[in-house]
């Protein structure tokens, strides 16, 4: 995401260098955001009965904190699936980016969902 | 949105390996699109849109030809895709937003078949490619 979509960096000043693709693919505070955020998609496949509940606290701040425009969600949920395509191949068939499309939709619906 | 001349050579480079199955790309492309996307069958009320069905490898031709078109002539694709821009702004006025849906599962089919070519600056190359494709067949839209 921060590679493909180059505005993406404008929330990562703390990050340090992202001066280029190898810069941030060897970018150790990179590595461990990528943790965290796939984490919570954990998170949210194991709450899939309750997503709004599971993100609420996470909306709030993505709102109210970091103002990070929902948009990002929808650039970030397609570039999980993406990944996924290139790590599953043959394995990630059309339903199964399918179900993903929609996973990754409503958990950026889930984190928008407490915006005002 | 140009393309620098290092992200044209990573899309020239894919594509020599995605021509060589480019049918079947196209074909998983389309299959993709209609699955992820219902919405985008209503383009289609004409076609047989099943797994593995002739029109549907039939188009995912057509819509790989013309890809490779945009390659061959990736510094003028404008010139290269003209006819194909009037034909969706005049006649097939398919809505702007599923140029992005479409250019998206084309990404994810080569990222699957080609997973070890597919690196972040290939995938940012490939999507500023396919952007300024879609780009140019809607640009006369209105």
């Amino acid at each position: 995401m921060l590679i493909v979509y180059p505005w993406t960096q404008r929330f990562f000043d703390s990050f340090g260098n992202l001066s280029s693709p190898t810069a941030i693919i060897g970018n150790p505070k990179v590595r461990a955001h990528g943790k965290k955020v796939l984490s919570s998609f954990g998170e949210a496949v194991k709450n899939l009965e309750n997503l709004k509940a599971t993100y609420s606290k996470l909306s709030e701040l993505h709102c109210e904190k970091l103002h990070v425009d929902p948009e990002n969600f929808r650039l970030l949920g397609d570039i999980l699936v993406i990944v996924l395509a290139a790590h599953f191949t043959k394995d990630f068939t059309p339903a199964c980016q399918a179900t993903w499309q929609k996973l990754v939709g409503v958990v950026a619906h889930a984190l928008a969902y407490k915006y005002h | 949105m140009t393309l620098t001349q290092a992200e044209k050579a990573a899309v020239i480079t894919i594509w020599t390996k995605v021509a060589t199955q480019a049918d079947a790309i196209g074909a998983e492309s389309l299959e993709r699109l209609f699955s992820s996307y219902p919405q985008t069958k209503t383009y289609f009320p004409h076609f047989d849109l099943s797994q593995g069905s002739a029109q549907l490898r039939g188009h995912g031709s057509k819509v790989m030809n013309a890809v490779g078109e945009a390659v061959k002539n990736i510094d003028d694709i404008r010139g290269a895709l003209a006819k194909l821009s009037e034909l969706h702004a005049y006649i097939l006025r398919v809505d702007p937003v599923n140029f992005k849906l479409l250019s998206h599962c084309i990404l994810c089919s080569v990222a699957a078949h080609y997973p070890s070519d597919f690196t972040p600056e290939v995938h940012a190359a490939w999507d500023k490619f396919l952007s300024s494709v879609s780009s140019v067949l809607t640009e006369k839209y209105r």
